[in-house]
């Protein structure tokens, strides 16, 4: 009789269809935009060990040593274990932003320790962006195709999304200046353009110099603000390093969100937010509401890393390894994908983006593909109005180089299974296309996208 | 009772199952039974052998679950499990069976062809998609023959759109029916025992009718249940599928998915493990049948006892 009984392990009490019916009156308006896919339930069967996936987004953290880790943790343990399980400064401790001015320092910026905030990771950073900036309706633009994570958090906002085409260069800079005039004719509010222009999520293309030039001076022109989303930026494995917007602009108008992600550890969760003062302090708000700070043994781990003086050389190991999976994964495209495709040959970040011939849709690819054992993101998802649906986005950061050569093959292998039976179907023979590589970008006229242009902007 | 639920697996529809065999489990513990939860993968025999559980309860859809496959490893383990039995699985997970079986007992289903990957890679079966046109008109549907979702289902509105669709369709079974389009309400009849349960309809508020994501979102489709129809009209229904619950020799539960077109009832498909998630039509139905969701499980339950024990 005395001992307590073990707390009931689902505490979930019965509901019903029409239990959900009566919540769904209390729903917010948002909440009708914030939504489950069914790729995500296709995404449930990714997990299992005998899945290659090529669809995550995960850096490799078994190269971080455990005995530095444990080290670090240890003194911090030792020497300030009562302030490191206490809240700390909702901007963050000014510690960590002497960090994070070295980070940026690595790409050439110099920004105000004062315009610095430590976000909950950068996806933190761009919803405080989207809560301080964006009202229902208000347009953001983004580069087609775009991260898929910004989607849901521009949607969550009730934003209305608008996507301009990228290419080899990135955003296409030019087709941007139109659709602002088109917009500003329509009297529709643009806030912001997103941006990632380093190694972008998911088409692994950078942004050239004069793109880069041009898209600051149309913010300034029409007092819009950028946000530069660059968590890859030191993630380069050849080419020379390009100006962030940040410093082109000098941080009038573009506010830049960076993360320790990629170059430390996702699982720390711990990114950071520049702006001019007057959004800092919105922000500032906006960052007490949501959580108060940021994790202040994080942040402790943070500082102590630094201060072992090794962040710089373990970025240098990362390049190396991930510079020989990029290869490893080019060269199995090469020999395992149809002459028809085409993909992106990064010079850094985590991602390579695949285009197969139209008639292939590549969900339906997908789930052929899991029969395969293997995954990859299908590219609808990086697109807000049903393109992209032949494109697909491919990981090589988080496996091995044999496990990208396999998997390669393997998708390679549907998919030609796939042209073989079109072709059966059409009794036509696919013209040969030439791959993305082959293209020398020259100027915008010249530029091949990645799909056809569509009609306007959004 | 100890009740083993089967759930997850490898199937596309591993995340639905995942949330209908929580649910069950849910339901079983309340009802006071000993519950052993099993996500169905290598070692599922294993698992099944060391538990000996009294019976199964069977959670799983999409190929390998509802295709009669764990069903025959129950029969040949000798444990007796929740819903239709192995022909009946097999008959209701490949639609191009589950549709002669129907035309063969006189119940009406939309005019179909049928073909294999090989009718296209080595008979030339290409070149007969002219005859379509004349044959079921456009739009099409465009289904893959297994599948217990509308994953890969495409409507083709002209022949050009055609061989896309079944590129597509084809990547989820090696077998694909093309079927004419029937315009009417979609309605779905859950069968308990063989009792009709008061039918639902779905009314899709927005966007395509064959859209997967809206099967498992609420605001995505609206349901009404029972679904207003003149009490001809719900006979001729229910006697629809009832008939085909019975021509597909289904026993314990199935749910019968039609269209009610200008000129009576059309069945599409019959689902032998239909969801029993929160927004799941099977559920829906009994609660408006006056089954509350532990009632609902326990009956499913009993259906399976006494059948199987032989």
């Amino acid at each position: 009789m005395s001992e307590v009984p073990p707390p009931p392990h689902r505490r979930r009490a019965h509901t019903s269809a029409r239990d959900l019916e009566r919540y769904a009156a209390l729903f917010a308006e948002r909440t009708g935009v914030m939504r489950s896919s069914a790729m995500r339930d296709l995404m449930a069967i990714t997990a299992s060990p005998e899945v290659i996936s090529l669809a995550g987004g995960l850096p490799d953290t078994s190269t971080f040593p455990p005995q530095s880790f444990a080290a670090q943790m240890t003194r911090i343990a030792q020497e300030s274990a009562a302030e490191a399980l206490q809240y700390g400064p909702t901007e963050g401790f000014e510690e960590t932003r002497d960090c994070i001015l070295q980070v940026m320092g690595a790409e050439g910026m110099l920004p105000d320790p004062h315009d610095i905030i430590v976000t909950t990771g950068g996806q933190q950073g761009i919803d405080l962006i989207c809560k301080t900036l964006v009202d229902p309706g208000d347009v953001v633009i983004c580069e087609a195709p775009t991260y898929p994570g910004a989607v849901p958090v521009f949607c969550s906002y009730q934003a209305d999304v608008v996507q301009v085409e990228c290419d080899e260069d990135g955003m296409r800079v030019g087709e941007l200046e139109g659709l602002l005039e088109r917009l500003k004719a329509e009297s529709r509010r643009v806030k912001f353009i997103y941006s990632v222009p380093t190694f972008q999520n998911p088409a692994g293309v950078t942004m050239s110099l004069s793109r880069r030039q041009h898209l600051v001076e149309l913010a300034r022109r029409h007092e819009l603000l950028i946000v530069e989303d660059n968590p890859y930026g030191l993630l380069r494995y050849g080419g020379e390093p390009m100006p962030p917007l940040y410093q082109l602009d000098g941080g009038d108008f573009v506010i830049y969100v960076g993360t320790l992600s990629k170059i430390l550890s996702p699982g720390i969760r711990l990114g950071w937010t520049v702006a001019p003062p007057p959004v800092m302090e919105k922000i500032v708000l906006g960052k007490q509401a949501a959580d108060l700070c940021t994790s202040t043994l994080t942040q402790y781990f943070v500082r102590e890393y630094f201060r072992e003086g090794r962040w710089q050389h373990y970025i240098d190991d990362l390049v190396e390894i991930y510079r020989r999976r990029r290869d490893a994964m080019l060269e199995a495209l090469r020999e395992h994908f149809p002459a028809a495709a085409t993909w992106t040959e990064p010079e850094g970040g985590l991602f390579i983006w695949a285009t197969l011939p139209e008639y292939i849709d590549t969900s339906d690819l997908l789930a052929k593909a899991l029969r395969a054992d293997v995954a990859f993101v299908p590219g609808e998802a990086a697109y807000v109005d049903g393109r992209g649906g032949s494109s697909m986005r491919l990981n090589f950061s988080g496996v091995s180089e044999a496990e990208i050569r396999e998997g390669v093959r393997r998708i390679g292998n549907v998919i030609a299974e796939q042209v073989e039976l079109y072709e059966a179907l059409t009794g036509e023979q696919q013209v040969a296309g030439r791959p993305a590589a082959a293209v020398e970008p020259v100027d915008d006229a010249n530029v091949v996208p990645f799909r056809k242009a569509a009609e306007g902007g959004a | 009772m100890k009740v083993a639920v089967l759930k997850g697996g490898r199937s596309l529809e591993r995340g639905v199952s995942l949330r209908s065999g929580a649910r069950v489990e849910d339901a079983l513990e309340r009802l006071g039974h000993e519950v052993v939860p099993v996500d169905a993968g290598p070692d599922l025999v294993g698992r099944l052998r060391a538990e000996r559980p009294e019976v199964a309860f069977v959670a799983l859809h999409g190929v390998g679950g509802e295709d009669g496959t764990a069903q025959e490893l129950l029969e040949l383990l000798d444990i007796p499990f929740t819903g239709p039995g192995v022909a009946a699985c097999v008959r209701c997970m490949d639609k191009v069976l589950a549709k002669h079986a129907m035309r063969e007992a006189g119940l009406p289903t939309p005019d179909w062809f049928a073909f294999g990957q090989t009718a296209f890679r080595e008979l030339g079966a290409a070149e007969a998609l002219g005859e379509l046109e004349g044959r079921l008109g456009f739009p099409l549907v465009v289904k893959p023959s297994r599948g217990g979702s509308s994953l890969g289902v495409k409507f083709a509105a002209k022949d050009r759109e055609v061989p896309g669709a079944l590129v597509a369709a084809f990547s989820y079974d090696d077998r694909v029916l093309l079927e004419r389009h029937v315009e009417g309400r979609e309605l779905a009849v859950s069968v308990l025992g063989d009792e009709a349960l008061p039918i639902v309809e779905a009314i899709p508020v927005s966007g395509d009718r064959y859209d997967f994501e809206a099967r498992y979102e609420i605001g995505r489709t609206r349901f009404a249940c029972p679904a207003e129809l003149g009490e001809d009209e719900r006979r001729a229904v229910t006697e629809v599928a009832l008939g085909a619950y019975r021509a597909l020799g289904c026993s314990g539960f199935a749910r019968v998915d039609l269209i009610l077109a200008a000129d009576g009832p059309q069945v599409l498909e019959a689902n032998a493990i239909p969801g029993l998630t929160d927004t799941s039509l099977l559920p829906q139905a009994a609660e408006v049948a006056g089954l509350s969701f532990e009632r609902l499980v326990e009956r499913i339950l009993d259906l399976a006892m006494p059948a199987r024990d032989s």
